[in-house]
């Protein structure tokens, strides 16, 4: 039976559990830190030395931990293209933007258990050599600012952070950095950029890659919440016991955000790929199904950018089966293990974990026209394709919305998101374009009917009324 | 209104520089502090910011146009945040807004921030505001207000009123 379980959030929500350090350091709390801090030097098989940091990242890097904030990429790998050799300080910044539509599992963590991110925090920084690392937290959420700074400020009376921290020899700061209001700032180098005081303009790769030209042009690891967190686990029971958690190449635990047409919208954790996209929207531990009378239209399964699932779809993957061998199996999307893996192989991705389910009562067009404004008010306007692509694309949604729509504006919408994707700097572009041509494609006749009955007068909105003022 | 900083906040601005290698890099903290402070970025605050942390003001103005929370003049004492993005609106976010707009008078087609004439309410429609699980939520001033239904919009509306009454006794007594 699919079932929450939960690593992360195992704390949050009981009763009398509190944000404070006291109450933290009850529920075992730094001792992670301590561990790691402890980490003896080791000589591998082949003669090998690591240093105790050495060690933790190899932890991490055979744990199998990807990242949670949306691209799904290996942590430890990510920890290794980092430039050691350098000679510049390295930073690390805690990625707390949480802003793909559809996401709220970061909030749970930043406003329940501040310590547990402060703890993976300080361990990663350990294991990286880090010696000054920002948590930077969404302009929106300005109850986590307060409670984090307050979190910062216990720890450092503790002796956790600040000078020689806990008698070994190390110094480590960490500071809160409030967004404001953008999006883009979610984006690694938007979000390094806005840390320097300047718009959250991306930077281009190559050759900014954070690892290498980061913060200040210095080696700079930026991770999610989730992560930064999973990281203390990892130290706490061993990368090999972590391992077991999910499944193959997908191991851990993550926090899924669900909402939109299902009963119980929430988050709930679970081991990556042990519960298939239909048990997390109908299974009574989860969504409970939607609400009576009603079916599945479509799902977004990753946050708003990821392409749309419509129902009834049907995806081939490859298993390995009990032999060894790889097997084809076709499932439906209802049958997809929610794991990073199943998701890309059915076109689309787990992104951020967040899943929004549509019932039959929302028409594409309406649900696309919402999501299309949300890009275009988000572009940050640096590159030409994006910045006019993705307020062309709103523009033609909201005439389709408003009674003016031409049947041809489907190839329109098309046409538009497939000149911006692969022509931008960062993956905004992408983000942007995806719903757009996803949904389109997938519901084509829903867009050539809405514009036919437009251009006829007979449109929902139309019907020879005289247009929508806007 | 001359400009003029308290020492207290002139503190507060300084302490937050050192934890910056690079001054620059204060420049978003400065503007959110003295946008809680005199409620919204002047000129005279962009002017300031920018000496203090050595650049051209210019590069202070362009956060402001940029980010959406900075405003440039002041918005209502009770702020109004109705998230408008896709869960919000599947749970009827354009209903609950529309309901505050015509609670308060303002205009429920505009489709930018508004602000009652008596300069006590703004409201406006920002995008996702991370609380998709118990949609439609409103942020009011600095707290989240879930699953927002009548009785909700009500409470919303009653509270601040109550703290303009506080606010306006408050002053009087001052």
């Amino acid at each position: 039976m699919p079932q929450e379980y939960r690593l992360i959030l195992k704390h949050a929500d009981q009763a009398g559990y509190t944000p404070d350090m006291e109450c933290y350091l009850r529920h075992g709390g730094y001792e992670a830190l301590r561990k790691a801090l402890a980490t003896a030097p080791r000589e591998l098989p082949d003669g090998k030395k690591q240093s105790s940091q050495e060690v933790i990242r190899d932890e991490v890097l055979k744990s199998g931990l990807r990242g949670r904030g949306g691209a799904g990429f290996s942590c430890g790998l990510k920890w290794s293209f980092v430039d050691r050799r350098s000679g510049k300080p390295i930073y690390l910044i805690c990625n707390a933007d949480e802003s793909e539509p559809g996401t709220f599992k970061d909030r749970q963590i930043l406003h329940k258990d501040p310590h547990q991110l402060i703890e993976g925090m300080i361990i990663s920084c350990w294991a990286n050599d880090v010696k000054l690392a920002y948590i930077y937290v969404r302009g929106e959420f300005p109850q986590a600012a307060r409670i984090i700074n307050q979190a910062l400020k216990e720890a450092r009376s503790k002796g956790f952070l600040g000078k020689n921290i806990l008698g070994s020899g190390v110094d480590l700061e960490i500071h809160l950095h409030r967004g404001a209001g953008a999006y883009i700032c979610g984006e690694e180098t938007g979000l390094i950029e806005s840390l320097e005081g300047k718009r959250p303009y991306p930077r281009i790769k190559p050759p900014y890659f954070p690892a290498v030209l980061g913060l200040y042009m210095c080696p700079t690891i930026v991770n999610n919440v989730e992560t930064l967190c999973a990281v203390r686990h990892i130290v706490s029971m061993g990368a090999a016991e972590y391992a077991k958690l999910g499944t193959a190449n997908n191991t851990g635990t993550r926090i899924i955000s669900l909402s939109g047409d299902v009963q119980r919208p929430g988050y709930y954790e679970v081991e990556v790929g042990k519960a298939t996209l239909g048990e997390l929207i109908h299974h009574e531990n989860f969504g409970r199904g939607l609400r009576p009378g009603r079916s599945i239209r479509a799902i977004i399964p990753g946050g708003s950018s990821s392409k749309v699932l419509k129902a009834g779809e049907r995806f081939k993957l490859k298993r390995k089966g009990a032999d060894g061998q790889m097997t084809t199996v076709e499932v439906d999307l209802l049958d997809l293990p929610y794991d990073f893996d199943s998701l890309q192989a059915a076109g689309t991705m787990s992104g951020s974990g967040a899943i929004i389910v549509l019932d039959d009562t929302r028409n594409p067009v309406d649900v696309l026209a919402n999501v299309s404004e949300f890009y275009a008010h988000e572009s940050c306007g640096q590159c030409t394709p994006c910045r006019e692509g993705a307020l062309w694309m709103s523009k033609a949604l909201h005439r389709l919305t408003h009674g003016e729509g031409r049947k041809s504006d489907a190839d329109y919408l098309l046409h538009i998101a497939q000149n911006i994707q692969g022509r931008t700097i960062c993956a905004f572009g992408e983000a942007a374009a995806w719903p757009t041509l996803s949904f389109v494609k997938k519901f084509k006749a829903e867009f050539e009917a809405r514009g036919a009955a437009d251009e006829a007068g007979t449109g929902p909105t139309g019907s020879g009324k005289p247009p929508a003022s806007h | 209104m001359s400009f003029s900083i308290p020492a207290p906040l002139e503190a507060e601005l300084d302490e937050l520089v050192t934890r910056y290698p690079q001054k620059r890099s204060a420049s978003l903290m400065f503007l959110h502090t003295l946008q809680e402070h005199f409620g919204y970025v002047s000129p005279e605050a962009v002017e300031w910011t920018a000496a203090k942390l050595g650049l051209a003001p210019i590069n202070v103005f362009e956060l402001v146009t940029f980010y959406p929370m900075f405003r440039q003049e002041p918005l209502g004492r009770t702020h109004i945040k109705v998230c408008r993005t896709l869960s919000c609106s599947l749970a009827g976010a354009a209903d609950l807004r529309k309901k505050f707009c015509e609670k308060l008078g303002l205009d429920p087609k505009a489709h930018v921030p508004q602000t009652t004439t008596d300069g006590n309410f703004t409201v406006e429609f920002v995008e996702c505001l991370a609380a998709c699980g118990s949609a439609p939520v409103v942020l009011v001033n600095d707290t989240l207000w879930e699953k927002v239904d009548g009785t909700g919009t009500d409470a919303i509306l009653s509270e601040g009123k109550r703290s303009e009454t506080r606010a306006r006794s408050a002053g009087m007594a001052g």
